[in-house]
Formats: structure tokens, sequence, C-alpha cells
């Protein structure tokens, strides 16, 4: 009995139906439908060491699992996890729903941030949310039939019938796509003043990617912004339900297309944590050290990009020939530039290249220097503090409140790093510093990244001096694919790699949890398999999709041309955020 | 006769130079902007990608020449035009060289203060007529960012006709024989030449076009030939701002025997015009209001004290 189970229990008899054993240790307690809202709100005002942070919402369709050991019945099953700073742990909470039309009540008047999530969970599971201010789809075109995520939607084209437009369905989609205000919870009056929409996006230069925002001006000063996103939805989630364990890696990557292995990351060691794979220190120490040449590479783009959002020429070239280097040495190791699709389930693809460490090493002397030339160009340029300082500003709790983690939240003075706090895949051993900022305005946020550029190197450094001997694989049966030694030696051997290969692994049933600090924030993946070779349901809880909700929220009040200062500053992916 | 027909020759000579200059201008600032880049620029067409910009233009000519329907037509068409023609009328001004120039006017900074101010009316009626919300914006921004600046453009102007006492280009130029305006006039310069780049919608002064923000501002809606002389204006523009920079505050044709007078009148132009360059490769953009408070509160009060002690000394020295 985990603590906070004994005092939820106390607090309200009978809300808890059930405690489920997880894989990934997270207490997983399934709650009464009605009781919901009011746990969750004493969860996070109520309790001491509150749970503060809606970390994920999102849903399980259970009609096709066969594995529910101990689980109370239900058709569909809405997940929430917590978070608490003070515990450093999660909480999963887990609500039943019966009906095949379910409703649950909204819980956004207790987060904020539950309104994308449930807005997401309703356009991909078709779960209704009472009191949601404005329950509308998300991710897929209003005019779309069924919800994705249910188990009987198909995942194929070649499932559905072929697409036709006829006329009448071409008027509906045209006429779907008229701007009315109202339906984006938009006044078109604001007392006397005649106010400016402007659509920004989905093809604009400062959005980098297509993101719409409908922006509502007085002048040039921003009395509202309602963004648009999905037109990056590529159903990542429902293509895990589709491929094996294995072959889902390489979608892993494009989910947040900068970050290359930083996504293979959570999900390799979420699929190891299902499997109980134990990683040999080798493949840690390599998984880390592309993992920060990643961070390096992804952070060159932000830098670059956010001077060019801010009218600077000169930096983004110069980042994009640093960043070049980095995929180089990446290119060397893995064979590929941005999405290299190189970790393993067990492990890593390949041993090292001979001669990794004079790659390294020479861009370990080279960097440096680099990052002092853009301090001068970029960082103590005074137009680019005026533009910077003072402009998007949010605290602590405010960032917490809406979910904000990694630079973003570190920016507002808290120390929290998921390196440091908690550490996976031996972090803990490395020497590295977290940088924070004191006033979470665009500047500190960029003084963050740009520090941290410098941490990565550290980090990447000692990895080179600190190289572990051994296998780059795991010898654990699962293990996608096998060793070669361990293939092809005997009728044993061979079946399991010819299995393994063609089928993949049948990866036991269970559910677990494991998340990283990524590139943008904290990028988490949530898999239950259900005994099988591919994964039950795959969730992806990405760092993109709160920091854009929350964009809205910090940039009233500004004007438009801080509205570039801001999107640059929240450093978001729209594959990310669509996924 | 003849006399009129080489006046004639001079004043079209000098035109088609300075289309050249401004054409050469985009090539230049690729090419410069790529080395300060780490890049190569356009180096394909012609030696060192010279003749870049002849294939952009033969391409620019030979596109379809789109009006939106939205648009309002007559306007549309007309405001590139604005541009051009005034910015090229200033140079009428402009004493290039003892024997080169259009005309010797009296009023020679006002009739450039004139034709900058009718400038501004090709940003705004290019916004209005595209009928588009970036570039209303644009427009918007374009409009008071000119109002303001040219208040102050004029003003940082007068010191230099104090100590000349004459409105007169060569006047000016012919004063300098001691010693450059530069000198006396450090602040005149610093803020004529501030308001300079605003005019000419430089970097960091790009707030009507800031692409990051309004797409292209102002011209978004405008494609073909008529961009072509938006664009071509532009550089026109920068050319203006370094001659005349060259003429009030460093001496124009001025310089020492070996090299002709237009020579280094050239030379000193085009350094400003690398100056224009530099600016746009190193600074970020400031934002509307920030422009706009640091040139009411900041640049007008300054400009008008210079002009004070101008004229408190040059009153003071011609009292003793």
């Amino acid at each position: 009995m985990t603590d906070i189970v004994t005092i939820l229990d106390h607090t309200f008899p009978g809300c808890i139906l059930n405690i489920q054993h997880t894989k990934d240790d997270f207490p997983t307690l399934w709650i009464k439908p009605d009781h919901i809202v009011q746990v969750l709100r004493f969860l996070k005002t109520g309790v001491d060491e509150s749970y503060k942070m809606l970390y994920d919402l999102t849903a399980i369709d259970e009609q096709a699992r066969t594995h529910r050991p101990d689980q109370p019945e239900s058709r569909f099953t809405v997940v929430y996890q917590l978070l608490s700073f003070e515990r450093n742990a999660f909480l999963r909470l887990k609500v039943p729903l019966a009906a095949a039309e379910p409703v649950l009540p909204s819980v956004t008047s207790v987060w904020p941030a539950a309104n994308w999530y449930e807005r997401e969970v309703y356009d991909l599971f078709g779960i209704r949310f009472t009191g949601h201010p404005h329950l509308k789809r998300i991710l897929m075109p209003d005019t779309w039939v069924g919800h994705p995520l249910q188990k009987c939607h198909p995942a194929r084209a070649t499932e559905m019938t072929p697409y036709q437009l006829p006329e009448n369905k071409q008027e509906t989609e045209q006429l779907s796509m008229q701007f009315k205000p109202e339906e984006w919870g938009l006044d078109s009056t604001l007392g006397d003043d005649d106010l400016l929409f402007l659509n920004l996006g989905p093809q604009h230069p400062g959005t980098h990617g297509i993101l719409r925002l409908v922006v509502q001006l007085d002048g040039e000063n921003i009395m509202n912004i309602v963004p648009d996103i999905g037109f990056h939805h590529r159903g990542a989630e429902k293509m895990g339900e589709r491929q094996s364990w294995h072959s889902y890696i390489p979608y892993t990557d494009r989910v947040e297309y900068l970050g290359g292995v930083m996504n293979n990351f959570p999900y390799v060691m979420a699929v190891e944590k299902l499997a109980g794979i134990t990683v040999p220190d080798r493949a840690k120490v390599i998984r880390i050290m592309l993992s920060e040449l990643f961070r390096i590479s992804s952070h060159l783009v932000w830098y670059g990009t956010f001077a060019q959002d801010l009218g600077m020429m000169t930096p983004v070239f110069l980042t994009f020939n640093d960043r070049e280097k980095v995929l180089d040495i990446i290119a060397a190791i893995c064979g590929a530039r941005m999405h290299p699709n190189w970790f393993r389930i067990g492990g890593v693809a390949q041993e090292l290249p001979k001669g990794w460490e004079g790659l390294i090493q020479s861009f370990i002397d080279y960097f440096p220097k680099r990052l002092t030339e853009y301090d001068n160009l970029v960082m103590k340029n005074s137009i680019f503090k005026a533009r910077t300082i003072g402009i998007g500003v949010y605290s602590t709790e405010e960032a917490i409140e809406w979910g904000i983690t990694g630079p973003g939240l570190r920016a507002t003075g808290m120390d929290w790093d998921f390196r440091k706090k908690q550490p996976y895949s031996g972090y803990e051993q490395f020497e590295f510093d977290i940088p924070i900022g004191q006033n979470g305005d665009c500047y500190d946020r960029a003084k963050v990244r740009v520090e941290e550029l410098r941490q990565s190197l550290r980090i990447v450094q000692q990895c080179l001096h600190n190289m572990p001997e051994g296998p780059y694989k795991s010898d654990h049966p699962l293990t996608t694919p096998p060793v070669k030694e361990r293939t092809l030696h005997d009728i044993e051997t061979l079946i399991h790699h010819f299995l393994n290969v063609t089928w993949g692994p049948v990866i036991p049933p269970g559910e677990a949890f494991c998340g990283i600090e990524a590139t943008k924030g904290h990028n988490g993946y949530y898999l239950i398999s259900d005994g099988n070779t591919n994964s039950y349901r795959t969730r992806i809880r990405t760092p993109s999709f709160p920091h854009l909700q929350f964009v809205p929220t910090i940039s009233t009040g500004y004007t438009l041309p801080d509205l570039m200062a801001i999107l640059g500053a929240t450093d978001y992916v729209l594959s990310d955020v669509d996924r | 006769m003849i006399e009129n027909l080489e006046y004639i020759g001079m004043v079209l000579a000098i035109m088609l130079a300075l289309v050249l200059i401004a054409a050469g201008l985009i090539w230049l600032e690729r090419r410069m902007l790529a080395l300060w880049q780490d890049r190569y620029g356009p180096n394909r067409v012609g030696p060192f990608g010279v003749l870049q910009v002849t294939a952009d233009m033969i391409k620019i000519f030979f596109k379809e020449d789109w009006i939106p329907r939205f648009a309002d037509k007559k306007v549309f068409v007309v405001a590139p035009a604005i541009v051009m023609i005034t910015i090229l009328l200033s140079f009428a001004i402009v004493p290039f060289s003892p024997s080169i120039g259009v005309v010797d006017l009296n009023i020679g900074i006002l009739f450039f203060l004139a034709m900058s101010s009718l400038g501004a009316y090709s940003v705004v009626l290019a916004g209005w007529a595209s009928n588009n919300k970036y570039s209303l914006l644009g427009a918007m921004r374009g409009s008071a960012q000119m109002i303001s600046y040219e208040v102050f453009m004029g003003l940082s102007l007068m010191g230099v006709v104090i100590l000349t006492g004459s409105f007169n280009m060569r006047d000016i130029v012919l004063a300098q024989r001691g010693v450059w305006f530069v000198i006396p006039q450090f602040v005149g310069f610093i803020i004529f030449f501030i308001a300079g780049i605003a005019e000419a919608h430089r970097l960091p002064f790009d707030i009507p076009e800031a692409e990051s923000e309004l797409v292209a501002g102002y011209h978004s809606e405008y494609s073909g030939m008529k961009f072509g002389m938006f664009f071509v204006g532009e550089y026109l523009g920068i050319t203006l701002i370094s001659a005349l920079i060259t003429t009030l505050f460093f001496g124009g044709w001025l310089g020492f025997h070996f090299l002709p007078p237009i020579v280094w009148f050239l030379i000193k132009m085009f350094g400003f015009i690398l100056v224009f360059i530099l600016l746009r490769a190193s600074l970020p953009r400031l934002r509307y209001d920030q422009l706009m408070s640091l040139g009411w509160k900041i640049l007008l009060p300054l400009s008008l004290v210079n002009i004070l002690i101008t004229g408190a000394i040059v009153l003071y020295l011609n009292n003793r």
C-alpha cells in the first residue's frame, strides 16, 4: 500500500475500485467515474506534497483486450497521469466507462491544461466530457466520421472504402472551412472597437511548420489567440497498434523530427520494462551519447531559427553549419542524419564504428569557440535583449499548472530535470549542471537552452572518456534482432531469429510508462501489451502539445512581433504536437 | 541645341547608371551576405555569378503580370511606380562630381525631403490597395515609421545647413573643403544615418516588411515586374541614402588629386552601401513601438539640441 492510496481511501471511502500492478511500479488506481473530479482536485490542492501537474490525460479502448487480470469491467478507460514534484513521483488514475457512448465530467475546472487533452480524447475515442468549455475535434478534421483510436476504426486506407468527393460532400467540406469566430470561441467585437482577425498560417514563415493561429488583434495588440492544430497528424499512436514492437521504432524517430534517436529512447526503454530486459552498460552510454548529440543538434536548429524570428539573418546559417557537423558524426555512427532509427529493443543497432573517438573529439574541440561567438552575436545583442527580456513571462506555478516541462520550466527558476531527478539509462553517473533562469521570459528560456548546449557537450565528453567495454546489445531472448552470435548456430537459435524477425518479438502482457528529458521537455511513452507481437495501445505524451496550448495564455496583451518571439522561445515542433 | 542633347544624354546616363548600380547591388549584397554567413551565394551565372541579376530580371519580365481580383487595380499599379519615381527624382539633386549632376537646385535638401515624404505614399497605397491584412499591417507600420522619421531626418540636416548657410548641395560640398561635416556634425550624421536606414526599410528597421511576422508586409500580394520595382526601389533607396551621406557629411566628390572626383564619390558611396549590408547581416529587428519611442523620445530631442548648439556656436563665431 502506497502512502497516497491510504490517504485517498480515507478521504473518499469507496472511491478506489481497484489497485493495479504495472511494470513501471507507478501507483495505478481505478477510481469511480463520479468521484474523479473531486479526487483530482483533492490530489492537486488538498493533499500534502500534492500532485500539481496534470502530466497526461488519455484513454484506452478496451474492447479487444484479452489480458486484463484484476481490472474492473470497462469499455473505455480514461487515464490521468499526475506528477508530484515534492514526492518526485507519478500517479496514474484510471476511470472505467462502461457505455458504448461514454460520458465523463471534465476536469478543466481543476487544470486548465486538461482542455486540449480532453478534446483529443473526444476526437480520437469519442468520449464526451460534460462541462468542457469547447469540446470540438482537435486533431482530425471537423468533417471526419468516426473516432480513429477506437479499435473498430480502420488503420489503413486499404481497409476503408475508396475515397470519393461528390459535389455535396465537397460543399460541406468547403462550408466547414469557413471562418466563424463564434465557433472558435471568439467574440467578434470588444466594446466599441472593431477588432481584426488575422489568420496566421497554416503556411506562415513565423510558425515553423503547419500551425494555424487565429489571432484577434486590436491594432497590433493581441487580444486573443486560438491555435488550430492537427495539420501534421499522422496517426502515430494508431500505427503503434499495427506495427510490430520492433518495426515501430522508425516511426518514433519522426514524432519529434529534430530529436532523432532521442525519440527511440523512451519507447525502447518502455518496451524493455515490459519485457524485463536489462541493457548492457555500453549500450546505455552509447544511447546517452547519441541523445546528447541530438540535443545539441536540435538546440542549434532552435538557436538559429529563434534569432531569425527576431529578424536576425546570419545565425541560422552558422548554426545550421554546426548542426551539419553534428549530423555528420551521427551519420558516421548510425548511417543516417535526422532519423537514424538506431536504438533497438535491448541495445543499439551496431557497434560504434572505428575512429568514432576522433570524430567526437574534434567536435568537442571545435564547438565551444563557436558557442562563444554566438553569445556575442545573439545573446549579448541589445536589440535581441530588448525583444526578449520581459516578453512572454510566466511563473513556475503557471508553468506547472499548464504542464510545462523542460527548458520552459527551468527558465522560471525551477531546477527540474528528469535526467537528475529520475535518472534513466545511467545519467546519475554523469557530471553536469542544470541551467536555470529567474524571470521566465523569452530571454531566460533562450539562456537556459544555450547553456544546455554546453552541458550536453560535457556529457558527450564524459561518454567519450568513459565508454565501457562490453556488448552493445543484451543477450535477453526478446532482444530484437538477436545478437548475431546467438543466431544461426543450431535449430533453436535459427527459429528464434526467424520468429523474432518475421513476426517480431512477443512482449509479455502488462503496462509500462517510460519518459525522458527530451530536447523540448519531458517525452513519455505509455505502452500496453496484450501479449502480442504489437502493442495494444501506444500513448505518446509529447512536450510540445501542452507547450503550444500555453501559448495563447502567455501572449495575450503583447503585440504581434512579440508573438513571434514567444513562439520561437517555446521551441515546439509541429510533428511533436500532432503526432 | 547640342548642349541640350548633351544634357539629356547625361541625365539618361545617370539614370541608367543608377538602375544598373541598384541591380548590381542585389548581386553584391547576396555575395557579401554569403561571405559573412559561411556560404557561397549566387555563383553560377556568369563570372562570380554577376549575371544572376540579369537572369532574375529576364525571369521577372516574363512573369505573368498578375493583379489579385480583390485588389484596387489602379492604385495597386501606381504604388510601385511611385517608389521608383520619387527615388530617381531625388537623385536629381545629388552632385556626383563638379561636372556631373542633373540640377543645381538652391533648395536641394528640401527637394530631397519632399521626395522622401512622397515615397511614403508608395508603401501606404500598396498596402491599402492589396486588400490583404498582412499588407495593411505593413502599410500601417510603414506610414507610422516614415512620418516619425521624416521629422528628425530633416532636423538632423539643419546643422549642415547652418554651417553652410545654404540648402544647395554643391555649396554644401564646397563648404567641406576644410573639414568634412562628419566632424562638426557628428550627432547630425548619426541621426541622419539611422533615419536613412528607416527610410530605406532596411534591417534593423525593416518593420513594414518583417518577413517572420508579416510574410512580406506591404508587398505580399505583388509579383512579377511590379514586385521587381519595389525590390530595385529598395536598393535605389540604399544608394540614395549612401550618396547623400557622402555628399552631406563626407565631402562628396572631394578627395586627393590622384583620382578623379567621381571615383572618390563612388568609393565613399559604396563604403556606406557595404555598411548597410553589414547591418543586415548582423542585427535583429526592432519592434515597431520600440522604433517609435527611439525616434520620438531620443532622436528628435537630440536633433533639436544639435541644431541649438550648432546655431549658438555659429552665432558666437560670427559676432566675435
